[in-house]
């Protein structure tokens, strides 16, 4: 998809969830006068931040907030090195319409990848301190003091020599007219007081009342309500609609086509669109994929598997040869389906349209593919579109990379100039138009030698390419190849595979049905880690060693992986005996530069399956907010575990054919482990890791190694549903 | 014209009587605090009080809610002073993205006003919200943290 309108401007790239430093997401904005224009109406210190004369802190945030705890992160962050006393501190969002007068300042909106916090934490921070110092100095000039001989903290300036104090917003005013230091130094983690700690996120007392306003629940004067319906089989069109047929319905008052793909309808009330979208007569043009189905696709794929191309991801010695010469061979093939985001709040924006302006509002993980999405679909200049975030219900990578519903709503808007509208999708729209999790299988060949030593592996992965879909200039870079297919699994970056094998090759036979695929919760992170994870414990197995033990004796060069692994091996028990009829497994994983493990501990009973505990570490580097990387972590295995048990989008007649939660369940509080967090904080001067994916890809591997140790099966399709296995 | 009570406030709608009360709550009385998940009884967001019990209100025709005494989550904090339930909420930083929140404290006021003490058992035979941010471990404690308020 292109949302790049026709206009004359300048580019920038914005890096994206790098594989290798390969991949980088380009959006086309153009660039205005380098003009101030402060939102709020007090003295700016930066970019960063804005102290009020009474004292209090606005510290702006331009990534997204979706229930990760990143807006409330990245404050604490600022706020650290401002020395900010932090019952004062509120936050703002600037706009991308201010981020494109002033030349980008707050650098990128996006909010994916477990990229907000460890790919802005530096210039946040700075921008922290540089206030913090201005504020020093501005002090230091009323006071003719050497700004030295000045302390800061909570909010105070304190000049013990001679006694005296002053507040941040009694210098505010001075401070804003000093320069703003370059590349401050910024402090040692050890001397964290705001960072580093358990803090509470913003917004709770208003979510608790249902006072917190969300994208389905904006309402403006005169705003009307939209629903719609796009052509069920991807890559299909509307041919006719009959909207004489529900226009004299209570409350209607459009019925248009948007786009050559999607019929939507306008009226007072998002239930009387509903009801009339729902009654009105539509014939779709679906064009040749309307045969697809899941079994047409899993030929596609199978074919795959043994096909003599592949791109490769990791390689060293001769993997094929190994195999060849093994004293004994392992081999499985294992499969992994669509998935859906669903995000409890569908997919929605609400646009406004004039020639002179439209306006947005949207939940949206990237506010500025939003703004390029409301350039494209106005045809206005950038000077005359704005987009306002609004916190999310739920995004999970839906609402990032692809904005079709940004374009849906101001392409209705256009047709009805001056008038808010509320484009709301239905859960079986926000299910039948996603952009799925990809579907990939993978053979996986090891040799073992005489010795049960491991000497060759070969994993070839054959499936859907996200890129190809989405980013396609990185595939046509790369030569063809999508690098974050092999996330986990690749020779280097902040998604590298961790075992040390004398022969490896990992290639993808890139097949690529018509359904669209998209960046959902952890990536390629969750069928990767199963493959490798779930095929260690076959190698083990049919090598006769303890599945911990021949995991260490590849990790060597690896000691972040390691210490994760030996953390949550330690803590579940591993080696000792489990209570009776509990059964242990084990996985881990380095991806978006975080290394992660999990061990699960889990009962089978009348082939019900019961997840007693699982136990996570995950190293970040640092961690800003040990309670919000506790929620994350556990909430992302809600998420796998719920992927891993019950959800499946399958094909039929070129259109998804689950509708709704009664056909694509959500694990529910009585199938909740008990979830116990370690975090190891390594430390250091390296890059940091996210939060919010990566654990997401070691529960399932973890569960179903432990499922085999309880029953001798070894499931290597899912989800669980198909096997007849029920979770208790 | 259909006669509702709301949060103690009687309102004369002209809708549709086979209108979801979900729907009526949110555009004709105006409160947005319950909400829209999936429309067919399955995931809770839409969860409000009929009579003192938990209704899914996506699934209720309006006009079976006529005359009848409905509490959404509006109405819980009598003043600006937040229930045992919310405040536990508050106090366990339990919402991640908050959209199913409202839902989940509605069901759990339900189940806590029958039973005051609820067994974790009582909690997953009632409690079957859908919740995709996964806040299930913090819904848990802050629900016995209520009770032993």
């Amino acid at each position: 998809m292109n949302y790049v309108p026709n206009m004359n401007r300048r580019s920038f790239l914005t890096s994206a969830a790098a594989v290798g430093g390969g991949l980088a997401l380009g959006i086309d904005l153009p660039f205005g006068p380098n003009e101030a224009g402060a939102q709020t109406a007090a003295p700016e210190l930066g970019v960063w931040v804005v102290i009020k004369p009474d004292d209090s802190v606005v510290v702006r945030v331009v990534r997204h907030e979706m229930g990760q705890g990143t807006v409330t992160g990245l404050a604490q962050l600022v706020a650290e090195e401002l020395e900010a006393d932090w019952s004062k501190v509120t936050i703002e969002h600037p706009t991308p319409g201010e981020s494109v007068k002033r030349k980008r300042a707050w650098g990128s909106f996006s909010t994916g990848g477990s990229r907000g916090i460890r790919e802005s934490h530096e210039y946040v921070r700075q921008g922290g301190a540089s206030a913090r110092m201005m504020l020093i100095q501005a002090a230091a000039n009323e006071w003719k003091v050497p700004a030295g001989e000045i302390t800061a903290d909570k909010g105070v300036l304190t000049h013990k020599a001679s006694n005296r104090t002053t507040t941040y917003g009694k210098v505010a005013d001075a401070a804003a007219k000093l320069p703003v230091p370059e590349k401050p130094a910024l402090k040692d983690p050890k001397d964290w007081k705001i960072a580093g700690k358990p803090l509470q996120r913003f917004n709770t007392v208003d979510k608790v009342m249902g006072k917190q306003v969300y994208g389905a629940d904006l309402k403006f004067p005169g705003m009307l309500n939209a629903t719609i319906k796009e052509c069920p089989v991807f890559g299909g069109k509307v041919k006719s609609f009959d909207g004489a047929k529900v226009a004299g319905m209570k409350g209607v008052k459009k019925v248009l086509q948007v786009g050559d793909t999607a019929v939507a309808v306008v009226a007072d009330t998002w239930w009387q669109a509903k009801v009339a979208l729902d009654a009105l007569p539509i014939v779709w043009d679906e064009g040749p994929n309307a045969k697809v189905s899941s079994a047409s696709i899993a030929e596609m794929l199978k074919e795959g598997l043994s096909a003599e191309q592949g791109f490769v991801g990791n390689q060293n010695g001769d993997a094929k040869a190994a195999i060849a010469s093994a004293a004994k061979k392992v081999e499985a093939v294992y499969s992994y389906p669509y998935q859906n985001h669903a995000p409890m709040e569908p997919m929605n924006a609400t646009a406004r349209y004039t020639a002179d302006k439209c306006e947005v509002w949207v939940p949206t993980q990237d506010a500025e593919a939003s703004f390029a999405a409301v350039l494209a679909a106005s045809g206005l200049p950038a000077d005359k579109c704005e987009v306002y975030q609004i916190d999310l219900g739920g995004g999970f990578g839906r609402r990032g990379a692809f904005q079709d519903y940004v374009h849906q709503a101001v392409r209705i808007a256009k047709e009805m100039p001056g008038t808010h509208i509320k484009l709301l999708w239905s859960r079986e729209e926000d299910m039948a138009q996603g952009r799925y999790h990809p579907i990939m299988m993978a053979k996986l060949t090891g040799a073992l030698d005489k010795d049960n030593n491991l000497t060759g592996l070969h994993i070839r992965l054959s499936g859907q390419s996200i890129l190809a879909s989405v980013r396609p200039q990185v595939v046509e870079q790369e030569k063809g190849r999508d690098p974050l297919t092999f996330q986990g699994l690749f020779q280097t970056g902040e998604h590298s595979f961790s075992y040390t094998i004398p022969n490896l090759l990992i290639d993808h036979a890139m097949r690529n049905p018509h359904v669209t695929p998209g960046f959902w919760r952890g990536v390629n992170i969750n069928q990767n880690a199963i493959f490798m994870e779930c095929f260690m414990d076959e190698l083990a197995q049919a090598a006769g060693q303890d599945e911990l033990e021949f995991r260490r004796k590849l990790l060597g060069n690896h000691p972040r992986n390691l210490a994760a692994l030996n953390a949550v091996a330690e803590k579940i028990g591993w080696g000792k005996p489990a209570p009776a009829g509990i059964f242990r497994g084990l996985a881990h994983m380095k991806a978006f530069n975080a290394y992660v493990a999990g061990a699960a501990e889990v009962s089978v009973e009348g082939g019900k399956l019961k997840v007693h505990r699982i136990v996570a570490a995950s190293d970040p580097t640092y961690a800003v907010n040990p309670a919000q990387i506790e929620r994350q972590v556990a909430g992302s295995f809600v998420y796998g575990l719920s992927a891993l048990y019950y959800q499946e989008c399958t094909v039929k007649d070129g259109r998804i054919v689950e509708t709704n939660f009664d056909t694509y369940d959500s694990m529910r509080i009585a199938q909740m482990p008990k979830v116990e967090s370690i975090i190891i904080q390594s430390g250091g001067n390296g890059p940091w890791g996210g939060i919010g994916e990566p654990t997401i890809c070691v529960a399932a591997p973890a569960v179903m190694n432990a499922y085999f140790k309880a029953t001798g099966k070894r499931i290597r399709s899912f989800p669980l549903k198909n096997h007849d296995i029920p979770v208790a | 014209m259909v006669a509702l009570t709301i949060n103690g406030q009687a309102h004369n709608i002209d809708v549709d009587p086979t209108t979801p009360l979900l729907w009526v709550i949110r555009e004709q009385a105006g409160l947005t605090g319950t909400k829209y998940g999936c429309g067919i009884a399955q995931c809770g967001a839409c969860t409000v009080h009929v009579d003192g019990l938990a209704v899914r209100s996506c699934s209720m025709p309006v006009s079976d809610a006529a005359g009848k005494k409905i509490t959404t989550i509006e109405g819980l904090a009598q003043g600006g002073v937040l229930t045992k339930v919310q405040q536990a909420w508050v106090n366990n930083d339990v919402p991640q993205c908050g959209y199913c929140q409202c839902g989940m404290i509605m069901a759990v006021s339900a189940l806590l006003a029958e039973k005051p003490k609820p067994t974790d058992k009582d909690i997953d035979d009632t409690i079957t919200n859908i919740c995709r941010c996964g806040t299930f471990q913090q819904v848990r404690e802050a629900i016995h943290a209520a009770a032993n308020a």
